[in-house]
């Protein structure tokens, strides 16, 4: 159910930009005012949130220390999953960030007759997860060289890096490629597994969807349609120069795409997408094992009610006299 | 109370969803999966809003006529207080990396055991109130409204979860259930809605000093037991001191180990290696709790109970503090301790006055495990261990929850038992350190109606357990909390029967020689030793 939902809403989407260049002839609203609003709204959205975060206080130092604190010289410590120190936090969340190392270390169990459980390792989210950001990343960066004259060095690189199988005409990128196979294997794993099946909402599968039409609307313009890529390039080289002109005969699946990146773009700061940099500022990652070594201080602690020693003597004088226990007051 | 299926019943497990939506199906609340509701007498102790009578099977729990705003107000302030709390709200993408890795799901099989949806028990309330998309779009957004029978959800499930932190060890952005349930719990406890093996031991604590409302005669009482009885094993007469001041540490431990066995074998443990030290230490019968069940209760609450180990320590003018073995006081020594009560500048920094080891890592805390402080005096050689002594023993060790996930602490106690014991065997891999599971009781969760979800929740354990004993003979699980010895006697007393569990200081009691002792033939529990079982 959710997934219809998230499913048309996708559909919608497409169809607003199909008829919106194709029958109202809206080429200015869909190739620059739109991009420009989802820009905008992106950057505040996005900003706004993270300060949000931020501005938030960390009353305790809470890390989830996964491997062996820092003691005696001779117990060797794990530097990068208990850390004590900033430059071991930066390599945790490195590792994290780049390479998801905890979804590495995912299990998966299984109950026998017995009973009797058994645990393995699997790699397959770890595997999915990082095919599916790692590609959208290099997709993302591929895409400067719309938006640039000449094109950097460091561009053409990575294009050709990309394109090292040499296979068709015009050749085929890896990238995108990866990225439309990591995000089917992501949708199909949220139907398929019961369990993840229960938990996902709309908002889960809408992005998934969202991304799936663009890679789409990408790898059809590219291998099949053949777009004429000197218009597109001269809008999006209009667009970054504030001196937007909307150049005729551009295919409209140019603009379903771009209508597409824009409706995620605006998308990203309202959802569960900003776990981009949400992760940066969780304090279960981003703080030091060394609360008994460096006192952590609560911008908001405030004094409690007490229960004092002398009230407790108060309470409890004869008994303990009785006991031999010492007291401030006879 | 509700009667507790059999193990080969209990362990029939249907890990198949409902057909209706989570959203969609409602939660009925069983008989021994939940505890009885806080008695007014406690909440009345601690000032707690709501006292009443109250009962959890009744449609009516005497809720404030305004508790729909009393929640909603407290989620705000929640959100503006803690960034765990308002970061864990936005960013979870539902990959279900957490679901399978909690102790109550693998031993309930319901998915709102499930880590992430025992979040979104929370969050579904958190969208429909506090953000734009799940005002606008409601359902469709993952949102609901707070009503009376979300409020019983919350009640139900987040006295589901042990606070144990397994599945931020594989959440991709670290978000911990331990922070949802204790802000759960924090906003049930606005409404009055505590369990009473929560409120009662906090009150206890409050007032007596200790969870289990010892009074300071009886604490001596209870020690005075322990001593006779190492008398009679080892011939030696100890004398401890309490309350007394310009001794150099103060020990504190949970009162559980002055209680039940088989907590006071690992007290007598302390009491001998402390009395073979000739260690300058004090007992304290006000600050006589390690253990925090205000952790369980509010923020406010765990920090009202844990001022008095430092005021205590400043009272007597010692000069460290050592704690005992014990699991969720650790998570708060370490974690939470230095920034509610401190700073503890009337304290120097821990220093062993037998090796002369300073404990770098706990400088501005000053609180030292008892762990780290054999661990020491073994690596320098200052104990005298005959660990043929616990030769009729194969011994397994079990991490618990909060000494893994809130500290660290793996290597010190092995180091320990492998110093004392000669038959060691871990558990599966994948079940031990970071990746322990919980005795399936901590957070306060130990209490006798929720037996059932109990012996669910410890099912993992005790099956990892169950493999060590089928594969290598093991008879013993050590381990390092006061929780643990009373959790994991009774769930592998269900599950694994024979098996024992002992702390790690009551192995070091049995292997320690010490100074004018008579020839043993017991170990601390009047059994016999390896190789004297013909002189009784």
């Amino acid at each position: 159910m959710n997934a219809i939902i998230s499913l048309i809403a996708v559909i919608g989407l497409v169809l607003i930009a199909l008829i919106g260049v194709n029958v109202a002839n809206l080429h200015f609203i869909f190739g620059v005012v739109v991009p420009y609003f989802a820009i905008v709204v992106f950057l505040i959205g996005v900003i706004s949130r993270v300060m949000k975060w931020g501005r938030t206080p960390v009353p305790f130092r809470i890390p989830t220390t996964c491997g062996q604190q820092q003691s005696f010289p001779w117990i060797k410590q794990s530097k990068l999953d208990n850390p004590s120190t900033a430059a071991g936090v930066v390599g945790r969340m490195l590792l994290e960030v780049l390479l998801f190392r905890s979804l590495f270390s995912n299990t998966k169990f299984e109950l026998r007759e017995g009973p009797k459980i058994a645990y393995g390792s699997t790699k397959w989210l770890w595997l999915g997860g990082l095919a599916f950001h790692w590609s959208f990343f290099v997709v993302l960066v591929r895409h400067l060289r719309l938006f640039t004259e000449p094109v950097p060095v460091f561009l053409q690189n990575i294009e050709a890096l990309d394109g090292f199988l040499q296979v068709g005409i015009p050749g085929v990128l890896i990238s995108g490629v990866v990225l439309l196979l990591a995000v089917t294997y992501l949708f199909l794993r949220r139907v398929i597994e019961p369990a993840v099946r229960y938990i996902s909402l709309a908002a889960d599968y809408f992005p998934l969807f969202l991304i799936m039409s663009i890679a789409l609307t990408g790898i059809l313009m590219r291998y099949f349609l053949r777009v004429d890529i000197v218009g597109i390039k001269a809008l999006t080289i209009g667009l970054v120069s504030f001196n937007a002109k909307v150049p005729e005969g551009i295919s409209v699946v140019f603009y379903i795409h771009l209508f597409l990146v824009s409706t995620l773009f605006a998308y990203i700061p309202f959802s569960k997408i900003m776990h981009l940099g949400g992760v940066l500022l969780s304090p279960t990652r981003n703080l030091p094992n060394n609360s008994r070594m460096v006192r952590h201080i609560n911008p908001w602690n405030y004094p409690v009610e007490l229960h004092t020693y002398s009230e407790y003597e108060d309470e409890f004088r004869e008994k303990m006299k009785k006991a031999g226990l010492p007291v401030e007051k006879e | 109370m509700a009667k507790t299926p059999k193990p080969d019943e209990l362990s029939k497990i249907n890990y198949t969803p409902p057909q209706s939506s989570w959203i969609d199906t409602p939660t009925e609340l069983k008989e021994g999966y939940w505890c009885y509701g806080a008695k007014p007498k406690n909440l009345e102790i601690l000032h707690f809003p709501n006292p009443r009578e109250w009962r959890v099977q009744d449609e009516d729990w005497k809720l404030p006529e305004n508790w729909q705003e009393i929640i909603l107000e407290g989620m705000k302030e929640r959100l503006d207080k803690y960034r765990s709390f308002k970061v864990f709200m936005d960013i979870c993408v539902r990959c279900g990396a957490c679901a399978d890795k909690c102790h109550f799901f693998i031993g309930s099989g319901d998915p709102k055991n499930m880590p992430v949806l025992r979040a979104e028990l929370l969050r579904s309330v958190y969208r429909g109130n506090f953000t734009a998309a799940g005002k606008i779009l409601g359902k469709i957004a993952g949102a609901r409204p707070l009503t009376l029978a979300v409020l019983k959800e919350w009640w139900y499930y987040f006295f589901q979860c042990t606070e144990c932190r397994r599945c931020s060890v594989f959440c991709p952005y670290g978000i911990d259930t331990a922070e949802i349930t204790m802000m759960g719990r924090e906003l049930l406890n606005l409404l009055g809605l505590n369990t009473d093996w929560i409120s009662g031991p906090a009150a206890n604590c409050y007032m007596k000093g200790n969870h289990l409302g010892l009074e300071p005669h009886t604490i001596v009482g209870n020690l005075s037991y322990m001593l006779d009885d190492i008398e009679t094993a080892t011939g030696i007469k100890i004398e401890p001191t309490f309350n007394r001041k310009g001794a150099e540490i103060l020990f504190v431990t949970p009162s559980g180990d002055l209680f039940a066995d088989p907590g006071t074998y690992t007290c007598m443990g302390y009491l001998m290696l402390f009395h073979e030290l000739g260690l300058d230490y004090t007992w304290s019968t006000y600050a006589s709790e390690g253990g925090n069940f205000g952790f369980f209760t509010s923020n406010e609450l765990a920090k009202r109970l844990n001022s008095k180990i430092y005021a205590e320590a400043k009272r007597l003018g010692v000069k460290w503090i050592l704690g005992g073995e014990c699991g969720h006081m650790w998570r708060v020594l370490n974690q939470y301790m230095d920034t509610w009560n401190g700073p503890a500048d009337f304290l120097e920094v821990p220093k062993s006055p037998i090796t002369g080891t300073v404990f770098e890592n706990t400088k501005t805390t000053k609180m030292v495990h008892i762990a780290e402080f054999t661990a020491d005096l073994i690596k320098n050689g200052k104990l005298k261990l005959d660990p043929k002594r616990n030769d009729n023993l194969k011994v397994t060790f079990h991490d618990s929850c909060n000494t893994s996930r809130g500290m660290g602490l793996f290597e010190e106690p092995r180091y320990i038992i492998n110093n004392v014991c000669n038959n060691f065997y871990e558990m599966d891999e994948l079940t031990i350190r970071e990746k322990t599971f919980c005795c399936g009781s901590g957070s306060g969760l130990n209490a006798g109606e929720n037996m059932e979800i109990r012996m669910r929740g410890g099912l993992p354990r005790a099956n990892a357990v169950k493999d060590v004993v089928d594969k290598y003979g093991v008879n013993m699980v050590a381990n390092i909390c006061a929780i643990d010895r009373a959790v994991l006697t009774a769930s592998l007393d269900y599950w694994v029967p024979g098996t024992k569990v002992t702390g790690v200081h009551e192995l070091v009691a049995n292997a320690l020689i010490m100074k004018g002792e008579k020839e043993r033939t017991t170990d601390l529990r009047g059994e016999p030793l390896p190789g004297m079982e013909g002189n009784e």
